[in-house]
């Protein structure tokens, strides 16, 4: 009976070798993907009971955990929540992470590759893996400029405030109406949590949209640099040619195309400077014709336009410009920033920022330095040029035209005392049943620039006849601006 | 003829050591890797060591050592790795278990508690493993009662079937209610039908054996000889049908083919029955959704509307416990639904890793491998099929409970030897266990007469029974 029972001992062997394989399968090999699946609770329970980094501004928390005697030990606590909402985002148990709670969670919850040596470290000397902490490029007085700016209009205004350090690409302030406060949606107790989501998400202003980046709108008037940039550049203009003003443009289909409030523009023939400096229609539509809308894409596209290169907030919406061949009539609609063009604000500030620059756009960024738990500096974001949109000359081209803009044009709220501003308003119209979007980009100081802005106002609850760029936006951009330039 | 001695016929001369004092060594071994689990999950938890470690740590201890003295007096020449080792994994289920019952109440402050009841069924099956020892001299004995046994192993299968007795949980109709007490009686089952074919098949293996007709290379058995076999598959479908536990059907069915094979030297009877089985199951697969259910977590465990919570959890302990796991009480089990019971495995998978899971499942592996040994070793054909039918039990219910875990085969619900949580398994188990230690003590116990030797086991089995009786 031996020589079976060897056989059976053989078998047996062979069962245990596969239990020990497919344990090895099951522990090692495959772990990593079942630790990322999404229902997988327990590597979100260990997460939270791991002390989270902060997201710092200017050297403080905005977000922070801070412990607390239940089971998940840490809860995250946001300082300004309402300032701060879009650029932090929440931390929710129940419906994860958004924004740079999202986009940076690697650091913040430890995870990250390059705390290997601490993670080994806490482990040999059994202390609980801690997260990195993330500083932003945020300015503290530029970010509280431009939220004031929006509470301001009222607390249902609807609208976004981005600013930029040109030569960077240094984001540093962006706000977002309505905010939405993140410390109720991180909260433990998590049937409050559900409701305050049913709340948020069917809150017809929407609140967890940021504005500055995930929505596009049309960017009416500003949109003009860019019909300008690419004139300039064609080499065919400069900004003492004359364009046509005057009488609306007539379209052999299509509605004609008049100047706002039924103006003149001041003349039939007037200067590429002065149409820009009283925001002409006719004279915009007219030049769209001109350079054609292959010019008028390409530099949209130069400036950004059709891309998303923003890498540190998720969803960014890409900036759109109508493709294919377009009838005269779009095409000139299209030059005054109306017809299918819209734009995120930060889109309309990289226009801004770009001509500040030298015509150079720098690629944004809001993470500045990733740091270990032992707060040393592990990587700060380098400066990056993202596309040259124009050339040095047409960029001080333009910025002498968005200066006459602000000295003595349509953008004269925006004016600072002892530093020369350059700005374009928008006023756009989109559909008739709703109150056209408030625009205003500028940058500041003209001749040495330290900030870039566009502010888009898309509903203050005041009367339609009232709202333009220079009374809604032109005011909040020159608070961002005078917080960066003078703090 | 492949030139080394077998196993089977030790060289003249060549007495087994009693071994006594290096199975006292890995017992203390043993205690060191339960108490300290209880220590560590202890401190894991609570962050001290637990208050009640000395009063446990002893009361363990001395089960540990009553046993080893048990042994000592009766079993001098038992094989001395197995006692060690199912010390040292019944402490550590405890211990296990232990934390589990701790993560319940953190969650719930009413929970049940179970490691208590645990240690008091490790007391019965280590006073019923003394026991087995000391009434049971030899095991020759249990031969006289093998029909015994069978009746008994028949009655107990199908007693969660009588109406008021039986009590079906989470799908299956294994258990039987005896006042406060509730029992799965299939686990003493097995052993007394592993006590049956080993009698039977000692008796009725010549029979069995006679060669049918050969069949592409393999020796069919007759028609006639169908019949017991015919019987067994019945049985395990049975089981699979009325009481819907695949796991103890495939134990029953496959313990009793290994069985055949080993007493007939037969092969051909692997090869019907394992079709017989194939078929049975197939059928059953067809028939039962309660079956289709099964393999479809096992195939999809992902998808929705598969019934498989409880073994993707088990999936995701195991994989966050990865090579070294978090640390004993550092993990959340808890997370599994009833993982104090036959996802055992994924707790400690969760806690101690690959690390731990390997290590016990290369103890299950030595403990297959010492009783195959003793298999071997035993001069007579009961005691072969005894420890043979014994270690196979062992190890496909090893495989069916930790493969089905670890999804490498359909779940089917088995408990994970000394282990999970459950009186009857345990005291089943630790009973298995003086069986196995007894027939190592005959076997490695030096030859009384050197005479009767010469004539070799096989005919010498047959006079030494007539002699007991």
């Amino acid at each position: 009976m031996n020589k079976p029972i060897r056989t059976m001992a053989l078998f047996c062997m062979l069962l245990f070798a596969a239990l020990l394989a497919n344990a090895t399968w099951l522990q090692y090999v495959s772990a990593g993907d079942l630790n990322a699946r999404g229902d997988n609770n327990r590597v979100r329970n260990a997460e939270y009971s791991n002390k989270r980094g902060a997201i710092l501004v200017g050297g403080r928390a905005v977000a922070e955990s801070v412990a607390v005697r239940d089971e998940y030990k840490y809860q995250r606590v946001y300082r300004q929540p309402f300032k701060y909402a879009q650029l932090t985002g929440f931390y929710s148990y129940v419906y994860g992470r958004d924004a740079i709670e999202l986009t940076e969670n690697d650091v913040l919850s430890g995870s990250d590759p390059r705390f290997f040596v601490e993670r080994v470290v806490d482990m040999v000397g059994d202390n609980q893996p801690k997260g990195g902490s993330v500083s932003l490029t945020i300015d503290p007085d530029a970010q509280s400029a431009a939220f004031a700016g929006l509470q301001d209009l009222g607390d249902r205004a609807e609208g976004a405030v981005v600013a930029l350090e040109p030569s960077s690409g240094k984001i540093l302030a962006m706000a977002s109406s309505p905010s939405y406060n993140p410390n109720l949606l991180s909260s433990h107790d998590f049937g409050a949590v559900q409701d305050i989501r049913q709340d948020l998400l069917a809150d017809e202003a929407r609140p967890l949209l940021n504005r500055a980046t995930q929505e596009v709108y049309p960017p009416g008037s500003t949109f003009k640099l860019v019909t300008a940039a690419a004139a300039l550049e064609s080499g065919e203009y400069t900004p003492d040619s004359l364009v046509k003003g005057g009488t609306p443009l007539a379209f052999d289909s299509g509605q004609p195309l008049p100047n706002e409030n039924g103006s003149d523009c001041g003349g039939s023939r007037i200067t590429l400077t002065d149409a820009l400096r009283v925001s002409c229609n006719v004279a915009f539509g007219w030049l769209g014709l001109q350079v054609g809308d292959d010019a008028l894409r390409e530099q949209a596209q130069a400036f950004g336009f059709g891309d998303t290169y923003l890498r540190d907030l998720p969803r960014q919406a890409a900036s759109r410009f109508p493709t294919g061949d377009l009838e005269p009539v779009y095409q000139a609609y299209s030059a005054i920033g109306q017809y299918e063009v819209a734009a995120t604000p930060l889109q309309m500030a990289m226009v801004a920022a770009g001509i500040a620059n030298q015509g150079t756009t720098m690629r944004p960024y809001v993470v500045d330095e990733v740091r270990a738990p032992d707060l040393t500096v592990l990587e700060k974001t380098g400066d990056e040029a993202y596309r040259e949109a124009v050339s040095p000359a047409v960029a001080r081209q333009l910025t002498e035209m968005m200066v006459a803009v602000v000295d003595t044009g349509t953008g004269t709220a925006a004016q600072i005392p002892g530093v020369q501003v350059a700005g374009k308003t928008g006023t756009a119209q989109s559909q008739a049943d709703r109150p056209p979007y408030a625009w205003f980009v500028s940058f500041a100081p003209a001749d040495d620039p330290k900030v870039a802005v566009a502010v888009m106002v898309e509903d203050a609850g005041v009367a339609r006849d009232t709202i333009s760029g220079n009374g809604l936006a032109a005011p909040i951009a020159r608070s961002v601006m005078e917080a960066v330039i003078d703090p | 003829m492949s030139g080394r001695t077998p196993l089977g016929s030790l060289p003249a001369g060549f007495t087994h050591r009693r071994r006594r004092g290096a199975e006292l060594f890995l017992l203390l071994l043993a205690l060191v890797v339960g108490i300290g689990a209880y220590a560590a999950v202890g401190i894991g938890v609570e962050g001290e060591v637990p208050v009640n470690i000395v009063g446990y740590g002893g009361w363990l201890a001395g089960l540990c050592l009553g046993a080893h003295v048990v042994v000592r007096l009766l079993a001098q020449y038992a094989d001395p790795v197995i006692l060690p080792i199912v010390a040292a994994l019944n402490g550590l289920g405890l211990a296990v278990i232990h934390r589990i019952d701790l993560g319940k109440l953190a969650k719930d402050k009413d929970a049940t508690v179970l490691a208590g009841d645990q240690l008091v069924w490790m007391t019965l099956g280590v006073v019923l493993f003394a026991a087995v020892l000391i009434v049971l001299r030899d095991h020759r004995r249990l031969q006289a009662y093998t029909y015994t046994a069978g009746f008994a192993g028949i009655v107990l299968l199908l007693m969660p079937l009588v109406p008021v007795l039986g009590q079906e949980i989470r799908g299956a109709r294994i258990w039987i209610n005896v006042g406060p007490l509730s029992f799965q009686p299939g686990e003493v089952a097995k052993v007394c039908l592993v006590v049956f074919f080993a009698g039977y098949l000692v008796l009725h293996r010549d029979a069995l054996a006679l060669a049918g007709k050969r069949f592409a290379g393999l020796d069919l058995p007759r028609a006639r000889d169908l019949g017991p076999i015919l019987a067994m598959w019945g049985l395990s479908l049975a089981v699979l049908v009325f009481q819907r536990d695949l796991g103890s059907s495939l134990l029953f069915f496959g313990v009793f083919l290994t069985m055949l094979y080993v007493a007939t030297e037969r092969p051909g009877w692997l090869v019907v029955g394992s079709s017989l089985f194939l078929g049975g199951a197939y059928l059953g697969y067809l028939l039962f959704p309660h079956v289709q259910s099964r393999v479809e977590a096992w195939l999809h465990p992902f998808s929705a509307d598969s019934n498989s919570f409880q073994i993707v959890q088990g999936m995701y302990g195991m994989a966050w416990g990865g090579l070294v796991g978090r640390g004993l009480g550092l993990g959340d089990p808890t997370m599994i639904p009833i993982a104090e019971s036959d996802f055992i495995f994924a707790a400690i998978g969760e806690e101690l890793g690959l690390t731990g899971t390997m290590a016990i499942i290369v103890l299950y592996g030595l403990i297959v491998e010492r009783s195959l040994r003793t298999a071997l070793v035993c001069r007579d054909a009961f005691g072969k099929l005894l420890a043979t039918g014994l270690a196979v039990v062992f190890a496909l219910q090893v495989f069916v409970v930790i493969g089905g875990v670890t999804k490498l085969i359909p779940l089917t619900g088995l408990t994970t030897p000394f282990l999970s949580y459950g009186g009857s398994s345990l005291v089943a188990n630790w009973a298995i266990i003086g069986l196995l230690l007894r027939i190592s003590d005959q076997a490695r116990r030096p030859m009384p007469d050197l005479t009767a030797d010469e004539d070799g086991p096989g005919q010498d089995d047959a006079t030494q029974v007539v002699s007991l009786r």
